[in-house]
C-alpha cells in the first residue's frame, strides 16, 4: 500500500483550495465557495479547517492544534495526530514555535507574529443566516452592502437583555466592507482579529473559505450608545493568576466548587513555569 | 352677459348613459344645456323630479362625464380636465354639499368638518376653531363632536355635511337640498350661511325644493326641463 | 410640476398569457390611486412590476428621484433600486407576515429600515419606534413583543409603521385591508388616510374592494384581462362608469 499524499489531500485539491484562499485574501471577509472534500472525520469536527491546513502546510512547518484554547482535548489531539501521520510535520503546543495553528473557538493569548498562519474551524460562515435563511438573499445583501439586518440582531439583544448579549461569533465589519462571522470565538478575542499573522477560515460542510490578511481592520458592530465591549469573567486565573486572559469556568468537586482557569493551556502553563 | 367671466358656465352640454349590460341601450338625458352663474349669484335649478337637476349638478362637479359640450368652472373645462385638475378644483375652488354624508368610519365629527381646511393646508388649530364655530352654529351638541357622524340621525348628518361644505370659503358652491330635513332654527342658520357665502362673492348653484328658501336666497331660477332631449329635438 | 411616477407601456407576459399589457399613467405627488379588478385581472402583477418585485417584459417605470430627477427604475442598477425601495418607497403586503420579520420584536421590525440606512444610536432608534407604534395605535408596552403575538389588524398596522418610518414618498399597497374584520378595516382606512394626508404620501392601492377605493383613492384604474379598461376620478368612475366591465363591477357589489 502506498503512503498518503503529503497532508492527505491530492495536489489538485490542494491547488483548488489554495486558489480559494488567495481569492479570500484578496477580498478580505468575502466568503469564497470551494469544493469541500469528504474528510476522514465527521462534519463539525473541523473538516473545513483541516482542508485549509492541508492546503497551506509545507514539510518544514511546525503545527499546533487547539480546541477552545486547549492542546489536549480530543479534537485537538486527533487533528494533530492526523497531520503527524499524513504530513509528517513537526508539532508543538507552544504558540510562539508554531508556523501553522489550527484553532476551534479561540485566538491564542500570546500575540501572533508575521509568518504565522491561524486557521479557524467554522461551523456557519454566514453571519446573517439566522435572520435571513435564504442564501440567495444573503449573498445579494453582501454584494449590495445591505447590513441593516445585522444591527437588528444587536437591537434585539439590547431590547431583551439591556445590553448586547451576543458573547461569541460576534460579527465584525472587515475593512469597512464585508460583514464577517469570526467563527464562534468569544467576543473577548474580537480585538485580536487585527493581528500580524494571516488568518484563514474554513467551513467544510458549508463549503466556504474566507480570510483576513495581516493587519486587516475588523471592527465589531455596535451602537453609539451601546459600544462593543470585549468582556470576560471577572476573575484572575485560578492556576497562573493571569488577569488578562480568557477564562473557562471549571467545576472542581461535587459541592459545586468552581475554579476559573485560562482557556489557553499553553499560555497558562508558561506563566506557571515562569512563576516557579 | 356682463364682461365679467362667469364662475360656472355650461354651453351645449349633453349627457347620455350607455347601459352596456342591458343590450347597449343608450339613454339620452340632457341635450344642449347652457347656463352660467356669476360671482355672488345664487341660481336654483328647478324642474320635475327626474328632469335632470342632479345630473346637471354632478356634471358640474365632475362626478358625471358630459357626453358633449363645455362645463367651465373657474376657467377649467371639467368635461375635459385631467383628474388631478379636477381634484385641485374641488380642493380649492368648488365645494359640494350633497344629501348624503360619505365619510371614513370612526373619524370624529370635528375632524370631518375641519378636513377641507386641512386639505388646503390651513393651520390645524385654525381649522378646528372654524369647525367648532360651524358645529356650534348648526346646533350639533358638543358632546357629539368627538364621535363619528356615521352613528348620527339623518338631520344631524345633514348638518355635519353642511358644516363640512361651508368650512372652506369655496368660490363655487353646489348645494343639493341644503335645507331638507332641517327644523326651522337650523334652516335659518343654513340660509344665513348661504347669504354670507353670496356676500363674500361665491357663485352658488343649488337644488331647493323648499320654495320659501329658494325665494329668499336665489337670484335666478333655471328650469332644466328646457334641457330635456325631447323638447330640444 | 413633475409626476412622482410615470408608467409607460408596461407589459408583462407569463408565456402566452398576459399579466398586464401596455399600462401607462402618471401619478402626481400627494395622489392616491386605486387599481381595481377581479382576481386575475393583472392588478397585482402590475403592482409587483412597478415595485420591482417582478421583471417585466417592456415599458418604463420612471420615478422622480431626489438626487437625479426622473429616472427609469427598470434600467437602474440593482443597488440603486434597492436603496430607493428602502428610502423612498414602501410596500405594504396583503399578508402582514410577508412584510414583517415574525421572529423579530415590534421595535426591531420598525427599526430595521432605520438601521439599514445607517442609524446607529439604539436610544434614537427605539424612540422613533415608540413614536411610530403610537402613530399606528400600538401600545408602547408591546414594543418588545413579537408580531406573532399580535392580532391581524395590529400586524397590519405594524407593517405600515415599519414601511413608513423612513418617510417614503410612494407607497404600494396590495389589498391592505384584505382578510381583516370590517371594524378593523375601518380603523386601518382611517389611519392610512391620515398618514397619507399628513406625510403628503402618494400611494397606489390594489384592491377588489370598491368601498376601500371610494374612501381612500383620488383616482381609479379599472383592469380586466391585463388591460386598463377605464380610468378617472374615483367617484366619477364608480358613479358614472363608461365601460361595460366597470358597469358590471359596480352593479355587482352591495351598495356602499
Amino acid at each position: 500500500m502506498q503512503e498518503y499524499n503529503f497532508a492527505y489531500l491530492d495536489e489538485q485539491t490542494k491547488r483548488m483550495i489554495r486558489r480559494a484562499i488567495l481569492k479570500g485574501l484578496a477580498i478580505p471577509g468575502y466568503q469564497v465557495p470551494f469544493a469541500s472534500r469528504e474528510m476522514p472525520m465527521p462534519y463539525g469536527w473541523g473538516t473545513g479547517g483541516v482542508q485549509v491546513s492541508a492546503a497551506v502546510l509545507t514539510p518544514d512547518d511546525t503545527m499546533k492544534v487547539i480546541d477552545q484554547g486547549a492542546d489536549d482535548t480530543t479534537n485537538a489531539v486527533s487533528i494533530r495526530k492526523f497531520f503527524e501521520r499524513t504530513a509528517g510535520v513537526a508539532t508543538t503546543t507552544v504558540t510562539g514555535e508554531a508556523t501553522v495553528i489550527q484553532t476551534r473557538h479561540r485566538i491564542p493569548e500570546e500575540p501572533l507574529k508575521e509568518g504565522q498562519i491561524l486557521v479557524y474551524q467554522v461551523p456557519i460562515p454566514e453571519p446573517m443566516r439566522f435572520l435571513e435563511p435564504r442564501e440567495t438573499e444573503t449573498r445579494k445583501m453582501h454584494a449590495l452592502e445591505e447590513y441593516g439586518l445585522m444591527h437588528v440582531k444587536l437591537y434585539e439583544d439590547i431590547s431583551r437583555h439591556g445590553h448586547i448579549a451576543t458573547a461569541y461569533a460576534y460579527p465584525v465589519k472587515v475593512e469597512g466592507r464585508y460583514v464577517m462571522d469570526p467563527s464562534p470565538i468569544p467576543k473577548f478575542d474580537n480585538p485580536k482579529l487585527e493581528m500580524a499573522a494571516i488568518q484563514l477560515f474554513g467551513a467544510g460542510r458549508e463549503q466556504r473559505i474566507y480570510a483576513l490578511p495581516p493587519h486587516t481592520k475588523a471592527v465589531s458592530l455596535d451602537f453609539e450608545d451601546h459600544p462593543f465591549e470585549a468582556s470576560k469573567a471577572d476573575h484572575p486565573c485560578g492556576l497562573c493568576g493571569a488577569q488578562d486572559s480568557y477564562l473557562d469556568e471549571v467545576i472542581v468537586d461535587d459541592e459545586g466548587g468552581r475554579l476559573f482557569v485560562c482557556s489557553d493551556t499553553d499560555y497558562c502553563t508558561h506563566r506557571q513555569e515562569a512563576a516557579r | 352677459m356682463t364682461g365679467v367671466e362667469p364662475m360656472i358656465a355650461l354651453s351645449d352640454v349633453s349627457k347620455t348613459f350607455t347601459l352596456h349590460n342591458q343590450g347597449g341601450a343608450v339613454i339620452e338625458v340632457m341635450r344642449n344645456a347652457s347656463l352660467s352663474v356669476a360671482k355672488g349669484e345664487c341660481v336654483a335649478l328647478v324642474g320635475a323630479s327626474g328632469a335632470g337637476k342632479s345630473t346637471l349638478m354632478r356634471m358640474v362637479y365632475g362626478n358625471y362625464l358630459a357626453a358633449k359640450g363645455k362645463v367651465v368652472v373657474a376657467g377649467l373645462d371639467v368635461a375635459q380636465a385631467a383628474p388631478r385638475e379636477i381634484l385641485a378644483l374641488r380642493r380649492e375652488v368648488m365645494g359640494y354639499v350633497s344629501q348624503f354624508l360619505r365619510v371614513v368610519p370612526r373619524v370624529p365629527t370635528l375632524e370631518v368638518v375641519a378636513e377641507p381646511l386641512l386639505a388646503v393646508g390651513e393651520d390645524r388649530e385654525a381649522a378646528l376653531a372654524r369647525a367648532r364655530d360651524l358645529l356650534t352654529r348648526l346646533n350639533i351638541p358638543q358632546t357629539l363632536w368627538s364621535l363619528s357622524p356615521t352613528t348620527f340621525s339623518g338631520g344631524e348628518q345633514q348638518r355635519v355635511n353642511i358644516a363640512r361644505g361651508f368650512a372652506h370659503p369655496y368660490p363655487v358652491l353646489l348645494l343639493d337640498e341644503p335645507t331638507a330635513s332641517l327644523d326651522a332654527a337650523n334652516r335659518e342658520v343654513v340660509l344665513t350661511l348661504i347669504e354670507e357665502a353670496k356676500d363674500r362673492g361665491a357663485a352658488i348653484m343649488g337644488i331647493f325644493h323648499d320654495e320659501a328658501a329658494r325665494d329668499r336666497v336665489c337670484d335666478r331660477v333655471v328650469d332644466v326641463t328646457g334641457f330635456a332631449p325631447l323638447q330640444a329635438a | 410640476m413633475t409626476p412622482l411616477l410615470s408608467v409607460r407601456a408596461l407589459t408583462k407576459r407569463y408565456g402566452p398569457h398576459i399579466g398586464c399589457a401596455d399600462v401607462s399613467f402618471d401619478l402626481w405627488p400627494g395622489e392616491v390611486m386605486g387599481i381595481v379588478g377581479e382576481s386575475g385581472s393583472g392588478k397585482s402583477t402590475l403592482l409587483n412590476c412597478m415595485a420591482g418585485h417582478l421583471v417585466c417584459d417592456s415599458g418604463q417605470v420612471i420615478f422622480d428621484t431626489r438626487a437625479d430627477g426622473p429616472t427609469d427604475t427598470l434600467t437602474m442598477s440593482e443597488p440603486a433600486r434597492r436603496m430607493l425601495s428602502r428610502t423612498d418607497w414602501a410596500f405594504v403586503h396583503q399578508h402582514a407576515r410577508d412584510g414583517l420579520r415574525m421572529g423579530v420584536s415590534a421595535g426591531g421590525n420598525v427599526g430595521e429600515r432605520l438601521m439599514a440606512v445607517g442609524a446607529r444610536n439604539y436610544g434614537d432608534i427605539r424612540d422613533t419606534a415608540i413614536d411610530w407604534l403610537g402613530r399606528v395605535e400600538i401600545s408602547e408596552t408591546r414594543i418588545d413583543d413579537r408580531p406573532t403575538t399580535f392580532s391581524g389588524g395590529m400586524q397590519q398596522r405594524l407593517q405600515i409603521a415599519r414601511n413608513l418610518v423612513t418617510g417614503p414618498r410612494l407607497v404600494f399597497m396590495d389589498e391592505p385591508t384584505g382578510g381583516l374584520d370590517v371594524s378593523v378595516q375601518a380603523r386601518l382606512l382611517d389611519l392610512l388616510r391620515g398618514l397619507v394626508r399628513d406625510m403628503g404620501l402618494s400611494a397606489i392601492i390594489v384592491t377588489h374592494d370598491l368601498a376601500v377605493v371610494r374612501l381612500l383613492a383620488d383616482r381609479l384604474m379599472v383592469m380586466k384581462d391585463g388591460h386598463v379598461v377605464e380610468a378617472g376620478l374615483t367617484d366619477q368612475v364608480l358613479d358614472d362608469p363608461q365601460h361595460a366591465y366597470t358597469q358590471l363591477l359596480v352593479s355587482s357589489v352591495l351598495q356602499v
